[in-house]
């Protein structure tokens, strides 16, 4: 049977994309950020050794429009492209998917009351490209498999904190019901602390980041209880977006759970987080 | 500011935070086209068509006068604030005109760039 055996949460900053291209491991002022993820990735490669990622990310107007703005999606497609976002694409494969668990997962996440949008043709942004290459190897080709899961961030009204963290223990359990064995990361993206519009630009909270850091582990309950607006005045209007890491949390919420990383670094406008959970 | 062409449109919300400026529907709608043009952008050719001729692109769209003129112009926060422009969409528009986001950011500000910059921690993570 296939096993959730870890979660991870991670910012999906844009411009991770441009400084991971152009190799700024070492510079001083990328170097805090790059540092964090280099023992999650070795602890995924070595200990974790997923086959799937089920990657929880919002588009954000690359590829899906304002026409139509599912409140959840799922790719259920084996390979993905990378969207334009309006200045080309970045030199990576085209994401690898894994049709048979989307397909399983949709069916049994949509029986289970939770009405997801079933995409087949679905194009990647940074949401999820910021950060899936300082997780996973992809040279010469991605070291996991992907099951894309969309969720409405930018038009409110958004789905409640509450509401992620349950769909994400619908995913748990659709997991656990596949038949064939396979090890899954479920990683949630987005955030921290930022806002990106309006005289209130560039507003960041590290006590507000470092709260979540903790309760997202240790206490998800209280993180589900929050409003919208609470996260929006106390973190920034785009701060939102941290309601898909109750996603990640609520699929491994069957049993107890270990943080094995924590990184936080804040240089420029968004406060950059990851923690890494592993399934007892 | 030109209270004439740049004046809020009527019913858009406030969430009440300061300088913020929430795109729930009452934005949405009232952005509907602006983003769809700003959408547009992420095709390359109808990138170099914007380039070349702005005037003639923004006549594709059911754009008002006043969002027009805010494009125009260059005016990343009455385009998010008064004209129901979303950040993610008007991004790609910055793009296309070159600026980017920490300057569009700065503007909104209302600050030069490098007064931007100052406020930030390590400047050169950009």
């Amino acid at each position: 049977m296939a096993k959730i055996v870890a979660g991870i949460g991670s910012s999906h900053v844009p411009s991770f994309g441009p400084a991971y291209d152009g190799r700024k491991f070492e510079d001083p002022d990328w170097k805090p950020l790059f540092d964090g993820y280099v023992p999650v990735r070795e602890w995924l490669r070595d200990t974790v050794r997923p086959d799937v990622a089920v990657v929880v990310y919002n588009d954000h107007g690359s590829d899906f429009s304002l026409d139509r703005v599912p409140t959840f999606a799922i790719g259920v497609r084996d390979i993905y492209e990378q969207a334009d976002e309006g200045f080309g694409t970045r030199p990576l494969p085209p994401v690898k998917g894994d049709a048979d668990l989307s397909w399983h997962i949709a069916k049994a996440v949509i029986y289970d009351e939770f009405d997801l949008t079933v995409c087949q043709e679905m194009k990647v942004d940074h949401g999820m490209m910021a950060p899936l290459p300082l997780l996973f190897s992809h040279d010469p080709d991605w070291a996991v498999r992907v099951v894309p899961i969309v969720v409405n961030v930018i038009q409110h009204p958004l789905p409640t904190a509450r509401r992620c963290f349950r769909l994400g223990q619908a995913i748990g359990r659709a997991v656990a019901s596949y038949p064939e064995d396979l090890k899954v990361v479920v990683v949630g993206t987005g955030g921290m602390s930022h806002q990106l519009h309006g005289e209130r630009f560039g507003h960041l909270s590290e006590t507000f980041d470092r709260r979540w850091l903790d309760l997202i582990a240790r206490d998800p309950e209280e993180l589900c209880r929050m409003t919208h607006e609470e996260i929006m005045a106390a973190a920034g209007a785009e701060s939102v977006e941290l309601i898909m890491w109750l996603v990640m949390r609520g699929a491994l919420a069957g049993g107890a759970v270990e943080r094995k990383h924590l990184n936080y670094y804040a240089p420029m406008t968004t406060g950059m987080g990851l923690i890494s959970l592993a399934a007892a | 500011m030109d209270e004439k062409k740049d004046g809020p449109q009527a019913g858009l919300s406030d969430w009440g935070i300061p300088g913020t400026y929430i795109f729930d529907h009452t934005r949405s709608r009232v952005g509907f086209e602006l983003n769809k043009l700003a959408y547009s952008l992420t095709d390359p050719q109808n990138r170099e068509a914007f380039k070349k001729d702005e005037e003639a692109y923004m006549a594709r769209y059911g754009l008002t006068e006043a969002q027009k003129d805010a494009i125009r112009r260059r005016d990343w926060l009455a385009l998010t604030k008064h004209h129901g422009g979303n950040i993610y969409y008007i991004y790609k528009l910055g793009a296309a005109t070159g600026s980017g986001l920490y300057h569009m950011g700065a503007q909104m500000r209302g600050e030069t760039y490098e007064q931007f910059l100052e406020t930030r921690g390590a400047k050169g993570a950009r």
